[in-house]
């Protein structure tokens, strides 16, 4: 602990809550139907984006996939333009265009998040190459989850990577499930970690709902890059909190959440923010107020994203074909 | 099918699961086991791969992807392979597979999850396409693609799942390359796919209001196409519309149009109007996604113009 300053540490606690109360502000609108585009929470995942990003520099690029709203909001991306996202606003960080699974932010090094599995893997290995080739002291970290490791472009990717021995951390979010299909029926091993082995690449397994031992882990990770020792290949273990898409996948429709309750359960008590919170106590980094502080003022940011999303309008009816090509 | 041909298995993401492909495959893996219904990882281009050399092998698979946007990571097993197998190993093998995949327009998904890509298929010389629009040529259409001897592509749009009607317990073939008349009518001719059949029937019914008979066919093949019933239509009429959830550059309504003038100009009375999706990505706002989707509206507005009765 004594590591760290308490800035930082209360930063780290800022953005982790920051994130979990964005993801939770979505839910009643979601259910009421006010928002129609299909969110994947990131509740119960936070302490991976806050922990790696907190590693990285704005100029450090990230790529995402469907499920990016935490990593949007950890490498820099206005909450209000997310929300506005979401609505389908012209204001959105994608002017409603994209919605929920396609964000950016494009000034951050948030080059861009989009829901294809592992569609984007190979993409943030050309960021790399292209950092590489400019000669930027710049590391690039893709962000997937343990479904992308079943897409051959991982593999293909991890190897050329290494070939080129790039500045790219493959961040593998394992929160043991792809969509409905537990991690047992997709993969023989519960081992992704040991994916970019045969690559001649080291790879990690880190606890991701301990945001602490995620950003120790990334440090060193961002820092092998930096000293042209990358790739870096890290699984976070964690789980999510909510459905696969949507709030629960029991409410939405179909009984279809597999998962058993037990397990749930188990996964609930790890919840990464009440962990930090008892270190942050326990250490006596920051008190119960201070704790109570930061949750009040981050409670008025969402409220504010919502007000700056409600006062935007939508998208021109005759702009449809606008964005189609850059003129 | 599965019940009557040993050699038919269901292969692909979320077959065991309600939660997707419509709820389609209920009931199946109860019914025939995990061996037969198989659901799998996130590896659209093995998976593929795998029914397709399944297919080499002498099994008659069905691989479904529940988006068809996942399935471009198919390309390769599809057109590389599977296409061309029979052709360039002079007949000695051919592909019997399936590949089964669901058009999700609409609900602010946006750019990656709405992509209707019938046309590209059926730019594919060796690939058969295939769109049903009514539960019993779901089934029909489906037996036939099973028993074709050669790659069959066959397509469904999220948006028919509401729709119910009569299908036979039986087996029952629809024979592909045949399209359909869904309404007689003598004053234009409107062929429509997939979904875009129902909006078409609505239009021909709010024009019939205004005294035009509008002749409605549901192509249901895309690949083979039904050229005479679509000729002796226009032949009958002398006006057309095409109808299609595809976009308009090189798309399916470029090819049926062309299919009409090259082989039916003497018939026309007027340019071949086509009502199709703008040259754009799907948007997600609710408010561009009303504007970008075709709808009656649109096709009334085609069918005024090519009878010169358009009201600017
Ligand atoms: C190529 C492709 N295939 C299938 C899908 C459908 N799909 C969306 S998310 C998902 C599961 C992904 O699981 P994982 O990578 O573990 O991410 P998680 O949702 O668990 O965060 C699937 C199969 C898709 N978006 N893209
Ligand atoms: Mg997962």
């Amino acid at each position: 602990m004594k590591k760290y300053t308490k800035g930082f540490l209360e930063n780290l606690y800022r953005q982790i809550i920051r994130i979990r109360f964005c993801e939770e502000s979505l839910v009643e609108p979601i259910l009421k139907g006010e928002i129609k585009c299909p969110c994947h929470l990131y509740s119960g995942e936070e302490a991976i984006a806050t922990g790696v990003c907190a590693a990285l520099e704005e100029r450090d690029y990230v790529f995402g996939n469907h499920r990016s709203h935490g990593h949007y909001l950890a490498k820099g991306g206005s909450m209000p333009e997310l929300i506005a996202e979401i609505y389908g606003k012209e204001t959105g960080c994608s002017k409603g265009r994209g919605g929920s699974m396609h964000v950016i932010v494009p000034d951050k090094g948030l080059l861009g998040a989009a829901p294809l599995v592992a569609g984007t893997i190979s993409l943030a290995v050309g960021a790399a190459l292209a950092a590489k080739i400019r000669k930027e002291d710049r590391v690039t970290v893709s962000f997937f989850g343990d479904g992308a490791a079943g897409e051959g472009v991982l593999y293909e990717s991890l190897n050329f990577a290494s070939l080129k021995k790039l500045p790219i951390i493959f961040a593998c979010e394992n929160n043991l499930y792809s969509t409905h299909m537990p991690i047992r029926e997709c993969r023989p091993g519960n081992n992704i970690f040991k994916s970019s082995v045969p690559f001649c690449i080291p790879g990690y397994r880190v606890d991701g709902n301990d945001v602490l031992k995620v950003y120790e882990l990334s440090k060193k990770a961002v820092e092998l890059c930096r000293k042209g020792q990358g790739p870096v290949f890290i699984e976070f273990m964690t789980y999510r909190l909510r459905g696969h898409v949507g709030p629960d996948d029991n409410i939405q429709g179909t009984h279809t959440d597999i998962r058993p309750k037990t397990e749930i359960e188990k996964w609930t008590k790890r919840d990464p923010i009440k962990r930090f919170e008892k270190t942050l106590l326990k250490n006596r980094i920051l008190t119960k107020e201070d704790l109570e502080i930061i949750r009040k003022e981050t409670e008025a940011e969402v409220k504010n994203a919502y007000v700056f999303t409600m006062n935007s309008p939508y998208p021109e009816k005759n702009e449809l074909t606008k964005y189609v090509f850059k003129e | 099918m599965m019940s009557s041909d040993k050699s038919v298995f269901l292969i692909g993401q979320g077959v065991k699961s309600p939660w997707y492909v419509g709820n389609t495959a209920r009931g199946l893996l109860e019914k025939f086991g995990t061996e037969r219904v198989i659901d799998t990882p996130v590896s659209e281009n093995a998976i593929t791969g795998v029914a397709v050399g399944a297919a080499i092998a002498g099994m008659r698979p069905v691989v479904v992807h529940p988006r068809m946007d996942f399935m471009l990571y198919a390309m390769d097993p599809i057109i590389n392979e599977a296409a061309n197998w029979h052709y360039m190993f002079g007949g000695r093998s051919n592909v019997p597979v399936v590949i089964w995949s669901i058009i999700n327009r609409g609900g602010e998904q946006a750019a990656q999850h709405s992509q209707a890509l019938h046309a590209l298929f059926a730019h594919i010389p060796g690939l058969k396409v295939v769109m049903p629009s009514t539960p019993y040529d779901a089934k029909g259409l489906m037996i036939s693609a099973i028993k074709d001897d050669n790659p069959v592509i066959y397509i469904d749009d999220r948006w028919l799942y509401n729709i119910e009607g009569e299908v036979p317990e039986e087996i029952y073939e629809v024979p592909i390359g045949k399209a359909i008349i869904r309404k007689e009518g003598k004053d234009i001719t409107l062929a429509a796919t997939s979904y875009m059949v129902y909006e078409a029937i609505q239009a021909a019914e709010e024009l019939s209001k205004d005294g035009i008979d509008v002749e409605v066919i549901d192509i249901r093949s895309i690949k083979p196409l039904d050229k005479k019933m679509l000729l002796n239509s226009v032949q009958k009429t002398g006006r057309f519309v095409v109808v299609d959830g595809g976009w308009k550059t090189c798309g399916f309504s470029a090819e049926v149009s062309a299919l009409v003038s090259e082989n039916g100009f003497k018939y026309l009375k007027a340019p071949i109007i086509r009502v199709t999706l703008p040259d754009t990505p799907a948007p997600a706002s609710y408010r561009l996604e009303k504007e970008y989707y075709p709808t009656h509206i649109d096709i009334i507005k085609g069918i005024k113009k090519a009878i010169g009765d358009e009201e600017e």
